[in-house]
């Protein structure tokens, strides 16, 4: 929470400079109330819904739809902590109890003094060093509870590289620093990019079989020549940095590191699709990557990389960034336009897809950060060299987050594909203590459990989905033999309970039934059918739901249910 | 006009038209709840998803308010795919409201026998959004909205209290499909609307004009007087 005295204009100031641009605000006027106030008072929302026009019940219903936003005082600081797989499996629910007994408070509750108020979080990207917590602004690693009441502030993540080209500059380079990055070939590929024309640069992305990096493996090259053709103007760039699948912390690490390089991805991105303006949402949680890249961002427009005729071209682009406000939904593509809007994180009914109607209906390609990090290499580099790296399948380097009970967690950047023992056992250093593996989920919450047998898999696409798997946002999971799995299909099933949108009945229902059959499974209390319940409902959350939430919110059960079907099946073991 | 197949018989509809449209223009039956012919679509119910392919993709499930009829589509509305995903949303639905009647007459028609799901309490309210959208789309006030995610979402006024702009119309009530808004509330001056909430005589947003009050109320309630003794029933 930041003390007033740090602002240098008033909140009605600030509302009034705001006043203009209406309901597109509303998601950054709560947050800066949220950051002044503590919480948002019906008050304060009459005044924002005043001045963006906006009906008050929109605001509440926009108020409750966000994890990081509150209608009432909490306390001075705030307490995150991370109860998805990865940290629960790493100490989390000890933490808890720990919490409880030195600063005597239970999550949902502030303590006795009043100082501070705890919760339970989904994950916070910070899984390589599990167990995690967020404390206001701070991330804690490794966590207890005298590293939360003195947040230590080093939260650094290892990089390992078989060949560093997505992460070259990555712990070389001071991130901020523009110099830096243009003295380690930043702004090479852009600068490339603008003697090659809008045109060549479409047909180099498609040549490089580049897929998107955010989960869905989509080709770049259509997104963009969809939104180059498209009628509407203007044309927006959105870059997605929500990341939020558990296990993932790619884009944090990214971000952190190269920030330049994302902003160069963005800019070849807006030149080839002639887009005028771009968008960086980051999640809230990532406080310390939002300061970084909006020093970034005020860099580019001092050195002319960013506003009017870039670098002597004829090409302007700004970009604005917008913080996420803790939903996970909000990373899906057209919720994360509704909540650019001001409204509810609501996925969109589709079609019409991005391409013609994105953001505010306009043309929009939205990629993932570490898919606009491989546009700069593109274009840098060129095809050919690209394509020497990656798959026939899956072309370009691609990194993988390595967390859980493994020797060396952290980020992992692949250029020659290997398969999921060698990621684990040879780069990795193995399971934790040499202890026998028991199961790795693949892909992140989304994603499916792989079992000891299966480590022979290639990291690649096409080896994946020929294996019935699919590597996601690239999150590697490793569960060793003293892991409760029971624990883990439990945090699975709150995950999808608390952050389905709620929007459509398969998924917003099924996600509660399936998330309280698992706490069945997890206390060894399941019911006789509740296997066939989870089927039933997974199944139908999975062909009947809106977006791909809850088509992958059954994922990871389903696929233990083949694995370990007696885990499930009531009265047994 | 598209030319497509449903249930093997070849239809052609006007430009435009969802599949949902064209089978209720041609009499073939598609439960919906979430849907209303005078608000935009919403696609949340997921009880009209049907069975679409278009070779060589293999068939897969669509909200057929939705989907628009495209060329030569294929759509099965009955197949045991399409009663499936049908049977086990309207469970999950009869979980949280097992006495209404509408949802116990889908489920007869589907087959459901047992609802293999319990809910710590009884909850009328199954989140359609039909009262929201009514309220903003077509009285164009927006006095309630959905609040909270997931598990917790509900149907609330701003901060949960009273709402200023609601203008007393009653349409939230009408349309609500499993009565969970009560007509007896609103004239009683609470329940969504948040509670003690006093109707004083206010001005009609949409014309600016005439004057809405109680008095409205009443006059709906001798309208759908049986709606009224149902609720009491009920209790
Ligand atoms: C529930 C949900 C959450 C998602 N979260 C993210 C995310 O945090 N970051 C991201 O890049 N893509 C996320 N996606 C995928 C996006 O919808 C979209 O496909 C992606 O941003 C496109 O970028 P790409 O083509 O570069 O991968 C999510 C999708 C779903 C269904
Ligand atoms: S699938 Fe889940 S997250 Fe997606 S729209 Fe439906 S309720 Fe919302
Ligand atoms: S109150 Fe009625 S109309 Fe409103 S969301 Fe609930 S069930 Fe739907
Ligand atoms: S009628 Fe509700 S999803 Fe189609």
């Amino acid at each position: 929470m930041k003390a007033s005295g740090d602002n240098p204009i008033s909140y009605e100031s600030f509302l009034q400079q705001i006043a203009n641009r209406g309901r597109t605000m509303l998601l950054p006027a709560l947050l800066e109330a949220q950051a002044r106030y503590g919480h948002i008072s019906p008050e304060v929302a009459g005044a924002i819904g005043a001045a963006l026009c906006v009906p008050l019940a929109d605001i509440t219903g926009v108020i409750e739809f966000y994890g990081m936003l509150y209608d009432r005082p909490t306390a001075e600081t705030i307490i995150r902590v991370c109860t998805s797989p990865t940290c629960s499996s790493q100490g989390a629910q000890t933490l808890l109890k720990e919490l409880d007994q030195s600063l005597v408070v239970t999550p949902g509750h502030a303590t006795p003094d009043g100082k501070h108020y705890l919760e339970k979080t989904e994950c916070l990207g910070l899984c390589d060093q599990a167990p995690t917590a967020l404390v206001d602004l701070a991330a804690v690693g490794r966590a207890n509870s005298a590293r939360i009441l003195n947040p230590p502030g080093d939260f650094h993540t290892a990089i390992y590289a078989d060949t560093p080209v997505i992460t070259r500059r990555c712990g070389k380079v001071e991130p901020t620093s523009l110099a830096n990055f243009l003295a380690h070939e930043g702004f090479a590929g852009f600068h490339n990019a603008l003697k090659l024309g809008a045109e060549e640069i479409c047909s180099r992305v498609k040549d490089s079989g580049l897929l998107g990096r955010g989960g869905a493996a989509f080709s770049t090259d259509i997104k963009w020549e969809g939104a180059a053709s498209a009628s509407g103007k203007p044309k927006y760039i959105v870059c997605n940095a929500d990341e939020s699948e558990p296990g993932t912390f790619k884009d944090r690490v990214l971000l952190e590191n190269d920030p330049f390089a994302i902003l160069e991805g963005m800019l070849i991105a807006g030149f080839a699709i002639g887009a005028e303006k771009g968008f960086i949402y980051i999640r809230g949680e990532y406080p310390r990557v939002q300061q970084i890249f909006q020093q970034v961002i005020d860099a580019a427009y001092e050195n002319g990389y960013l506003g009017e005729d870039i670098q002597g071209a004829e090409f302007n682009f700004d970009v604005e960034l917008r913080s996420g406000g803790g939903a996970y939904i909000c990373g899906e593509e057209t919720a994360l336009f509704e909540s650019i809007e001001g409204k509810r994180g609501y996925p969109r009914l589709k079609p019409p897809f991005p391409t013609t109607h994105g953001l505010y209906q306009k043309p929009t390609v939205i990629n993932n950060v570490e898919t606009f990090a491989n546009v700069g290499v593109i274009m840098r580099i060129g095809v050919e060299a690209y394509r020497a790296y990656g798959s026939p399948g899956s072309s370009g380097p691609w990194l993988f987050c390595l967390s859980g009970d493994v020797e060396n967690p952290g980020l992992y950047e692949i250029t020659q594909p290997i398969t999921l023992r060698e990621l684990i056992y040879e780069r990795g250093g193995g399971v934790r203590d040499n202890a026998d593996l028991q199961a790795v989920l693949l892909g992140g919450a989304a994603g499916k459990f792989v079992s000891p047998a299966n480590l022979d898999v290639r990291l690649t696409q096409e080896d994946t989905r020929a294996a019935g798997l699919g590597l996601g946002s690239g999150a590697v999971v490793v569960l060793s033999e003293h892991a409760d799995l029971r624990q883990t299909f439990a945090d699975l099933g709150h995950f999808f309970a608390h952050e389905s949108c709620g929007k459509c009945y398969p998924c917003q229902l099924g996600s509660q039934r399936q998330s309280e059959i698992l706490d069945r499974v997890a206390n060894h209390e399941a019911l006789p059918g509740d296997l066939e319940r989870l089927q039933d409902v997974g199944w139908t959350m999975t062909d009947a739901s809106l977006c791909g939430l809850g088509q992958t919110a059954a994922s990871a059960v389903l696929s233990a249910i083949e694995l370990w079907p007696d885990i499930f099946q009531g009265g047994a073991l | 006009m598209p030319k497509l197949t449903i249930n093997g018989s070849e239809i052609q509809v006007p430009e435009g038209r969802s599949v949902l449209e064209a089978c209720r223009e041609h009499d073939i039956p598609v439960p919906t709840l979430c849907y209303h012919p005078a608000l935009e679509p919403y696609g949340a119910c997921r009880l009209c998803m049907v069975e679409a392919s278009s070779p060589p993709r293999p068939p897969r499930l669509v909200a057929s308010c939705v989907h628009p009829c495209e060329e030569g589509a294929v759509i099965e509305t009955d197949s045991e795919a399409v009663r499936k995903s049908r049977r086990t949303t309207i469970e999950l639905l009869l979980a949280g409201a097992h006495n209404d009647p509408m949802l116990l007459a889908l489920a007869e028609e589907y087959g459901v026998k047992e609802i293999r799901f319990t809910l710590p309490e009884e909850d009328l309210c199954v989140l359609c959004g039909l009262c929201v959208r009514a309220c903003r789309e077509i009285v164009g006030v927006g006095a309630i909205s959905l609040i909270n995610r997931g598990m917790a979402r509900k149907v609330s006024t701003p901060f949960q209290i009273a709402s200023s702009t609601c203008i007393a119309c009653g349409t939230c009530v009408l349309i609500c499909p499993t009565d969970a808004i009560k007509l007896k509330d609103i004239t009683h001056f609470h329940s969504v609307h948040g509670s003690d909430s006093e109707f004083e005589r206010v001005y009609c947003q949409i014309c600016d004009d005439v004057d809405l009050s109680p008095v409205v109320i009443q006059d709906v309630d001798v309208l759908i007087g049986t709606t009224i003794e149902k609720e009491v029933d009920r209790d």
